[in-house]
Parts: structure tokens; C-alpha cells; sequence
């Protein structure tokens, strides 16, 4: 067994690391036999004590040499001189080997070159750990021991730290694999979270990332989104304590959507897909453990909806016949980037039949007029979550994002009569000040955004309603994603 | 007990601080009541109802209002509040 604190050093002359299962390591045996005559050899063997039969082999059971060394193939060979690393060499290449050991005739049998395996100290199921045995420890949270008799999933859900959901235990090792996601610090301040108001590091949210289910890979996602929804415009305070059922919705644009493997077409707003589902539950796992942020306390919601466990999806930028709304909103086109909108579930805008764009336009107008009240104007803004049926309606007749939008905020105008308390036999509307307006618009200007999402069936459209908006409540916040 | 069965701890491992609340007052009398409008509609008839009772009992009055009720009181606001009253009554709706 190797001593970690012993392994930095290695022997003088020439070191090879084989293991039994890699063929290659089998075919250079003769070539290690000729090397212990020739010169000062040390075999060191990772899997199997017994292999190679001669020269005998030190067993780097525990790795540490390997992992110290960074071998990443077997065979590596490397010329040590006084302790130190000169060269290597890995793979079988006759050439090289004759080069770094300095011996000539080597494996005049083999054929000249033959590449090697990978290495056990970088296999996908052991690095994270060896990681944590070899490396210094660079996370700052408090380490807690689950006893033996407890359930490390049951004693989640019994200190509060779940939304309802099983979480992934947050060991040392999936956090430190989690943070190979991004290029910045565990101890890096990522935002300040409501409403504890507490400075959350990359590493709290890395565990937030583990625990919700998510890859490495979405954690740069995870982490602009928590830098979004933590921002004086977006107002995650607000949105929390309010008694609307509103929350976060994250919608993602960009190639990095696809290389993430984030699902833009069916079912987009629905389960099934790792990315959509976890990166928003992330962002509400840093608010409800960082910020403090849970149901029954801050969080007020009188019903709250699905959607706040997490609400996450990809707008579909290659088919989108008008663009993103992550352009929509000044990002340039190509670069990965959140939208977030303090938003609600989702309503459906079913329209069958239209086929000519003014008649869409019109249906589209007429469901959105109802969002939250048919009555009630400017104060909320709403993401139109268009379906590539509908979405050809307009392409079709060569309607861009300007003039779908222009087109259905036309028939978005009422009276201030029909708006107005107590009209049409209802008491809720806006102050009676604005009987006499001709027309009011449903939304503030921007205040209706599109995007474009979902598979080829279906001629529908999805309403996200939004909570009170601009400088009384929230504005959605869209940002480049940081790596 | 192996490396997985040990985890980080996922909250902000914040310690926090317990403040004692201040001694109700005997009597409202010569103390200056804050009162802190929300911002939420219908908020300020509450308060104006309250205002002329808490004046009934000898009190003085000073109005506050936060910009927008979804967001937490400026820090601002709430030191005016913390040196000019002794009293605060923040008005909620819903």
C-alpha cells in the first residue's frame, strides 16, 4: 500500500504504470522484461498485484501514485531523474519509449505503435473520490455525519432542506465534481439572497446544483440564474413574499441550450428532461436554504403553483421564425443567456383554425386579455410561449417578432368604460380616473414578450402570466451566461 | 463511516442574532407613532382611521411610506423611522 505522503517522489531511472485489464499494458510485458535488464526500472501496477509477472510490480492499490502523477493512459512511461520528472511517454510508441528510456531494440516483435488505455485514477466512477483522499480540501461548509442508523434522504426531508422532492445528498465529492462546471472560486460571491439577505458562495450553490438533480454542466446555468433572480430590478423578495402563485421561470436561449441537452420542443414546460427540470429547482433550492425563503414564512402565496418547485426551459433559437427573446431583450444572437420573469404556470391558447395571421392575432389577443382579469391592464407583463403551428401562421404570411406582437397588441386596446370599477357587473377594474379613456392598451410597452417553443403538433400557444411589474414589482432580467 | 455518508451542510450556516423586543409602553401619550404605509391600495384609509385614534390618546403622528410594497422598506426610511419614533405601526393588506 502506498503512503499518499510518500508518492510526490518518485524513483530515480525509469517508472512505467500499467494495469492488467488494458491490452496494450499486456503486449509491452517483454518490453518491461528487456527495460528492468537494460536499466533501473520501477513497474507500478494498478489493478492486479500479480501483473506483470516480471519485473515485479509495486501495486498502486489505493492509487495515489497514479493520481499524484497524473497518469491518464497506461502504459506512461517516465524518466526520472533526482526525484524529478524529465519526460513521458504513453501508449506503446517504440520510438518514444526508445527516446525517453534511452534503451534501443525495444519491442522489435510489436507492432511500432499501439495506443493505451485509461488510466483507474482518472475513471469516471473513482476520480471524484481520489480527488477528495488526495487533494486539500478547498470547500468551506460545515460537514455533517449522518449517523448509522439514519436515512441520509429521509434526514434531508427532516431538517427542512427539501422542496417536497427528494434531493441528492450533497456529498464532498459530487459538490467538488459539480464545480467543475465553472471556471470560478468555491469561496466566490455569487449574489446576496433574499429575503436573509445572505451572501451565497459558488460552492453553496454548487450544493443547491447537486442536491436539485443537476450536471456540472448546467451549473453555469444555475449559477447566472441565481445572479439574475438576486438583482434589485427582479425583486426575488417580492416574489417570494407575494400571495400571487408566481415564481421564477428561467427561459434559456442559445447552442449551449443543446449542448446541456435542455429540451425546446414537446413538452418543454413539462417534465421528463434533466436540465429543464433541475436547473430551476436549483435556483429554489438557493432560496429556500440560502435565503431562507419557504412556504408559510416569507412565502405567502395563497396557492402557489407547480412551477415553483422550478421552472426552466430552451426557446428553440435555430427553427424561431422571428429570433429570441434573449436578443429580443439586447443579447447578441449566439451567446447563451436567461430570461428571468417573475411568472405563473402556464395557460393554453387553442386556436384550431385560424389560418390566416389577422384571425390568430385576435385569438391570441383575446386570451391574453383575460390574464389575471379581463379588467385589469398594464400592471402585469406576460410571456407568449408560441407553438411552431401557430408560429407558421404568421411566418407563413410574413409577420416578424415586431408585427406579431404590434398585431396582436391591436386588439389588446379597450375603452376605459369597460375597464373601470363596477363595469360590466364586476367591482374589480382599475379607478374609475379613467372612465373616459378611449383606449388603454392591456400591456406596458414590452410588457408582452415572445418566444418560441414546443414540437410540430399542435396549433397552440402558451400564456405565462406575469406578477406586478416594472418598478412597483419586478422587471425580467436577461444576462449572458458566465461560465 | 465512509466519505458519502457525510455531506455539506446546504444552508447559509448563519448565526442570528436574537435582539429582546422593548417594553410595551405604559401609554401612547407625548410618544411619537410612526405609521408606515405600504404602498398597497386601501392601506392609507386603514391608516387614517388609525391616526385619528392614536391622536384621540395624545399621541404624535408621523406618516411613512415605502416606494413599493413588494419590495423591503429602504434602509433609509427605516433609520427615519428608528430616530424619529418611538412607536411604528406598519399597515398591511390583503
Amino acid at each position: 500500500m502506498s503512503d499518499p505522503t510518500r508518492t510526490a517522489r518518485l524513483p530515480d531511472g525509469i517508472v512505467v504504470v500499467v494495469k492488467e485489464e488494458c491490452a496494450t499494458c499486456h503486449s509491452v510485458s517483454s518490453v518491461l522484461r528487456q527495460l528492468d535488464d537494460a536499466t533501473t526500472l520501477t513497474v507500478y501496477t494498478q489493478d492486479d498485484a500479480r501483473f506483470p509477472e516480471s519485473p515485479t510490480p509495486i501495486h498502486d492499490a489505493d492509487l495515489a501514485v497514479s493520481w499524484h502523477h497524473r497518469i491518464e493512459t497506461v502504459p506512461t512511461v517516465i524518466r526520472v531523474v533526482d526525484g524529478v520528472e524529465v519526460e513521458r511517454t504513453v501508449g506503446w510508441h517504440r520510438d518514444e519509449w526508445v527516446r525517453v528510456t534511452g534503451v534501443d531494440g525495444l519491442g522489435l516483435d510489436l507492432p511500432a505503435m499501439r495506443p493505451g488505455c485509461g488510466s483507474m485514477s482518472v475513471d469516471p466512477d473513482l476520480v471524484d473520490e481520489l480527488n477528495l483522499r488526495f487533494g486539500a480540501s478547498v470547500l468551506a461548509s460545515r460537514r455533517i455525519d449522518v449517523a448509522d442508523a439514519e436515512d441520509e434522504m429521509e434526514m434531508m426531508f427532516t431538517r427542512g432542506w427539501t422542496d417536497g422532492l427528494p434531493v441528492v445528498p450533497p456529498t464532498e465529492a459530487r459538490v467538488m465534481r459539480m464545480l467543475t462546471g465553472t471556471t470560478r472560486g468555491p469561496s466566490d460571491i455569487v449574489a446576496t439572497v433574499p429575503p436573509d439577505l445572505v451572501e451565497v458562495t459558488v460552492e453553496k450553490v454548487a450544493v443547491a446544483a447537486v442536491m436539485a438533480g443537476c450536471l456540472p454542466e448546467y451549473l453555469a446555468w444555475v449559477l447566472t440564474a441565481v445572479e439574475a433572480a438576486c438583482t434589485h430590478e427582479f425583486n426575488m423578495h417580492g416574489l417570494l413574499a407575494t400571495t400571487m402563485p408566481v415564481g421564477p421561470v428561467i427561459v434559456c436561449s442559445g447552442p449551449g441550450t443543446r449542448a446541456i441537452g435542455m429540451n425546446s420542443g414537446g413538452n418543454a414546460l413539462g417534465q421528463g428532461n434533466r436540465a429543464n427540470s433541475t436547473i430551476g429547482r436549483a435556483l429554489q433550492l438557493v432560496v429556500r436554504n440560502i435565503g431562507g425563503g419557504r412556504p408559510g414564512e416569507v412565502d405567502r402565496a395563497t396557492h402557489g403553483s407547480p412551477g415553483k418547485i422550478g421552472f426552466c426551459f430552451a426557446e428553440n433559437d435555430v427553427d424561431s421564425p422571428y429570433g429570441t427573446l434573449a436578443v429580443e431583450h439586447g443579447i447578441e444572437p449566439g451567446v447563451d443567456a436567461i430570461t428571468l420573469f417573475a411568472g405563473e404556470g402556464t395557460r393554453c391558447v387553442v386556436d384550431q383554425l385560424s389560418r390566416e395571421p389577422g384571425s390568430l392575432a385576435r385569438s391570441m389577443a383575446a386570451s391574453l386579455q383575460a390574464m389575471h382579469h379581463p379588467k385589469l391592464i398594464m400592471a402585469f407583463d406576460a410571456i407568449l410561449v408560441m407553438g411552431p403551428e401557430h408560429a407558421r401562421v404568421f411566418a407563413d404570411a410574413g409577420w416578424g417578432r415586431e408585427r406579431i406582437l404590434a398585431g396582436i397588441a391591436e386588439h389588446l386596446n379597450r375603452p376605459g368604460s369597460e375597464l373601470v370599477r363596477g363595469a360590466d357587473g364586476m367591482a374589480e377594474g382599475i379607478p374609475a380616473a379613467f372612465a373616459d379613456a378611449p383606449s388603454l392598451p392591456k400591456f406596458r410597452p414590452g410588457g408582452l414578450m415572445l418566444t418560441f417553443a414546443g414540437n410540430g403538433t399542435g396549433l397552440f400557444s402558451e400564456i405565462i402570466g406575469g406578477w406586478a411589474n416594472g418598478d412597483v414589482g419586478s422587471k425580467p432580467v436577461t444576462r449572458a451566461v458566465t461560465y | 463511516m465512509t466519505a458519502s455518508r457525510t455531506i455539506l451542510d446546504p444552508t447559509s450556516e448563519r448565526t442570528v442574532a436574537e435582539r429582546r423586543r422593548l417594553d410595551r409602553p405604559a401609554s401612547l401619550s407625548g410618544l411619537t407613532v410612526g405609521l408606515l404605509d405600504i404602498s398597497k391600495p386601501r392601506g392609507d384609509v386603514f391608516l387614517d382611521r388609525l391616526e385619528e385614534r392614536l391622536v384621540g390618546v395624545g399621541a404624535d403622528v408621523k406618516r411613512y411610506k415605502k416606494p413599493t410594497f413588494t419590495k423591503p422598506a429602504p434602509v433609509d426610511l427605516r433609520h427615519e423611522i428608528s430616530v424619529e419614533c418611538q412607536v411604528v405601526i406598519e399597515a398591511l393588506a390583503d
